[in-house]
C-alpha cells in the first residue's frame, strides 16, 4: 500500500514556478525526509499535498485515495512560526485542537477527548505544562505541543514542516524518538528537514527536492553525493567536508 | 428613576454590550478590529438610502440598508487587498472615508427634504439610546441575542480558525465559510448598535472591551466573559448617564466608560497589566543578581 502518491504536481505563486512536475510514490511505514536547499519548495510540497494551495495542478493520493479531511487519515505539524503564539490558549487547549476533526462542528470536546489530549502531552514530556499559556513556553516546548496536537489527531500519515528548527537538543531527541515510535506502529511520517548531517540517521526513506524531484527512495539508494550535488548544485560545497564524509561512510 | 422605557433601554444596552464584547473579541484576535470601524462608518449611507427610498424610519428597514452598505464596504476592503498592492490600512482608510463621505452627503439631502429634519437620522451619527422606541429595542435585543448565541455555538471553531487556519482547513473545517460568518456577524453587531451608539463610535464597542479584557487573562473563555462584562457595563453606564443628563449623546459616553475600564485594565490587571509585568521583571532581575552574586563566591 502506498502512503503517498503524487502525480504531475506543479505549483506556481503568481508567475513564479515553485514546483514543477513532481512525481513520487512512498509505501506505508516509512520515516521519510523531504530534503533540499532553501527555496526548493519543501514546505510548498507539503502544503500542496494537504490541498492548501489554490494554484496547483496534478493529483495527490493518500493511502491510495484522494485527500478527504473527513477520513481523519492525515496529521499535520506546521512550522512553529506559522502561528501567533501570543494567542490566548494553554498547551492542553492547543493539543485538544487535534481532536476537533473527530469531535465535529459545534459539539464540545468530551472527557475522552481531553484524556487523549493529556496522554499526547505526556508522550512529548509536557504533561506538567498542560495549564501553561502557550506564549510562556520555550521554542522547543511549543514544538512539542504542536507534535502532541498532531498525535491527538490519531492519523495514519503525518506531515511535519521543519519540526527541528530552533529547538533544544533534548526536544530534538524527544521528537525523533516519537517519530520512530510512529513508524514502529506502522504509521507513515514525512518530515521537511534541512540538516544533512542528521538526515541519514533519522530517515529510512528520502525525497530529494529542488523544484522537482531529484531522487526519491530508500535512504541508502537516494542519499548519495551525486544526488545531493544535483539537488543542491554548488551550495553543497559549503558544507563541512569532514562531517559530510562521515555521513557517507 | 427607572421608568418603563429606560428599563428597556438599559436591557437593550446591556445585551448589545455583551454581543459586541463577544464578537469584538474574535475580531480583535483576528486583527480585524479596524475593518469593523470601516463597516460601522459605512452603515451611514445605507441608513440614508433606506430612508430616501422608503420614506420610513422603522429600525428594521434602516438596519437592512445599513447592513448592505456595511457588507459592501467589507467586501471592497477585501477586494482591494486581494487585487492590488495596497495594504489593509490604506484600503480601510480609503473605504471608510469614502463611504462616510457619501453618508454625510446623503444625510444632508435627507435633512433638506420636506419631512427630513424630523426624521431623527442625525442621531445615528453619535447615537441616542434614551429616545429609542420600545419596538426598536425589541429588534435590537433579539439581534443581540442571536449574536451572543452564535458566538457561543462557534466558539471552538473560531478559536482554531483564528489561531491556525491552515491546520483548521486540514482537519476539514470550512474555514472560508467560518470567516465569512464571523464577518457577517460583525456587520450585524454594528448594525444592531448604530441607533443606540452611533456609526462613528460603534467600532469602539467592538474594540475597547476586547482589548481591555486581554489584559486580564490568557484564556480565551475568560477573556470572552470579561469582554462581555466590560461591554455590558459600558453600555449600561453610557445609557444611564446620557439619559439623565439631557443633551449628551450615548456613543461618546459609552466610549468614555469603556476607555476608563481599559485604563484600569492596562495598569492594574494581574495577568498582563503594566504594574504586574513591571513587578515580575523586577523580581526576575533581582533573582539573577542574587544568583550571580552566589556564583562569584
Amino acid at each position: 500500500m502506498d502512503a503517498l502518491q503524487v502525480t504531475n504536481l506543479s505549483v506556481a505563486y503568481e508567475e513564479k514556478v515553485v514546483l514543477q512536475n513532481v512525481n513520487l510514490t512512498t509505501p506505508v511505514g516509512h520515516l521519510t525526509g523531504i530534503i533540499g536547499p532553501n527555496g526548493a519548495g519543501k514546505s510548498t510540497l507539503i502544503k500542496a499535498i494537504l490541498n492548501q494551495l489554490p494554484n496547483k495542478t496534478g493529483a495527490v493520493h493518500i493511502l491510495e485515495r484522494p485527500l478527504n479531511p473527513k477520513d481523519h487519515l492525515v496529521g499535520y505539524v506546521p512550522q512553529r512560526n506559522a502561528v501567533d503564539w501570543d494567542f490566548p490558549a494553554n498547551a492542553l487547549d492547543v493539543v485538544l485542537m487535534g481532536r476537533y476533526g473527530h469531535i465535529g462542528m459545534i459539539r464540545k470536546p468530551s472527557a475522552k477527548d481531553k484524556q487523549i489530549a493529556m496522554e499526547c502531552l505526556k508522550n512529548v514530556g509536557m504533561e506538567a505544562f498542560a495549564d501553561r499559556s502557550i506564549g510562556q513556553l520555550s521554542g522547543g516546548q511549543q514544538q512539542r505541543v504542536f507534535l502532541a496536537r498532531a498525535l491527538a489527531q490519531e492519523a495514519e500519515v503525518y506531515f511535519m514542516d521543519e519540526p527541528f528548527v530552533g529547538v533544544d537538543a533534548a526536544t530534538e531527541r524527544t521528537i525523533i524518538a516519537i517519530l520512530k515510535d510512529l513508524k514502529a506502529k506502522g504509521k507513515s511520517v514525512f518530515v521537511v528537514h534541512h540538516d544533512l548531517q542528521t538526515a541519514a540517521d533519522y530517515f529510512d526513506w528520502m525525497i530529494l527536492l529542488n523544484q522537482t524531484i531529484t531522487a526519491s527512495g530508500p535512504t541508502e539508494q537516494t542519499f548519495t553525493e551525486d544526488n545531493l550535488q544535483e539537488a543542491y548544485g554548488g551550495k553543497l560545497f559549503f558544507m563541512d567536508q569532514t562531517k559530510l564524509n562521515k555521513t557517507f561512510n | 428613576m427607572l421608568t418603563g422605557n429606560l428599563l428597556w433601554v438599559l436591557i437593550g444596552a446591556i445585551l448589545l454590550g455583551i454581543a459586541a464584547g463577544l464578537n469584538g473579541t474574535f475580531a480583535f484576535l483576528q486583527k480585524q478590529s479596524l475593518v469593523g470601524d470601516a463597516a460601522a462608518h459605512a452603515a451611514l449611507p445605507g441608513i440614508a438610502i433606506a430612508y430616501l427610498v422608503t420614506q420610513q424610519k422603522d429600525l428594521p428597514i434602516l438596519m437592512l440598508g445599513a447592513a448592505i452598505t456595511s457588507a459592501l464596504a467589507v467586501y471592497m476592503i477585501q477586494w482591494i487587498v486581494g487585487n492590488s498592492k495596497l495594504k489593509a490600512d490604506a484600503a480601510i482608510g480609503f473605504v471608510l472615508s469614502v463611504f462616510f463621505g457619501i453618508g454625510i452627503v446623503l444625510l444632508t439631502i435627507v435633512n433638506q427634504s420636506g419631512t427630513g429634519n424630523q426624521s431623527g437620522l442625525n442621531d445615528f451619527i453619535f447615537g441616542k439610546a434614551a429616545t429609542m422606541a420600545k419596538s426598536d429595542l425589541v429588534w435590537l435585543s433579539s439581534s443581540a441575542l442571536l449574536i451572543i448565541l452564535m458566538c457561543l455555538l462557534f466558539f471552538k471553531e473560531w478559536k482554531l480558525m483564528i489561531f491556525d487556519p491552515i491546520f483548521a482547513k486540514g482537519i476539514g473545517l470550512p474555514v472560508e465559510r467560518l470567516r465569512i460568518l464571523l464577518t457577517a456577524l460583525t456587520v450585524l453587531t454594528i448594525v444592531t448598535g448604530i441607533q443606540a451608539v452611533g456609526v462613528i463610535l460603534m467600532a469602539a464597542m467592538l474594540i475597547i472591551p476586547a482589548a481591555a479584557a486581554r489584559f486580564w487573562s490568557n484564556h480565551l473563555g475568560v477573556i470572552l466573559v470579561t469582554s462581555a462584562f466590560f461591554g455590558a457595563l459600558s453600555g449600561a453606564l453610557g445609557t444611564i448617564i446620557s439619559s439623565v443628563r439631557t443633551g449628551l449623546s450615548t456613543g461618546p459616553i459609552i466610549v468614555l466608560c469603556a476607555a476608563s475600564l481599559f485604563v484600569i485594565s492596562y495598569f492594574f490587571a494581574p495577568t498582563r497589566g503594566f504594574i504586574a509585568k513591571s513587578l515580575k521583571k523586577k523580581a526576575f532581575k533581582q533573582r539573577n543578581v542574587v544568583k550571580e552574586a552566589a556564583n562569584h563566591e
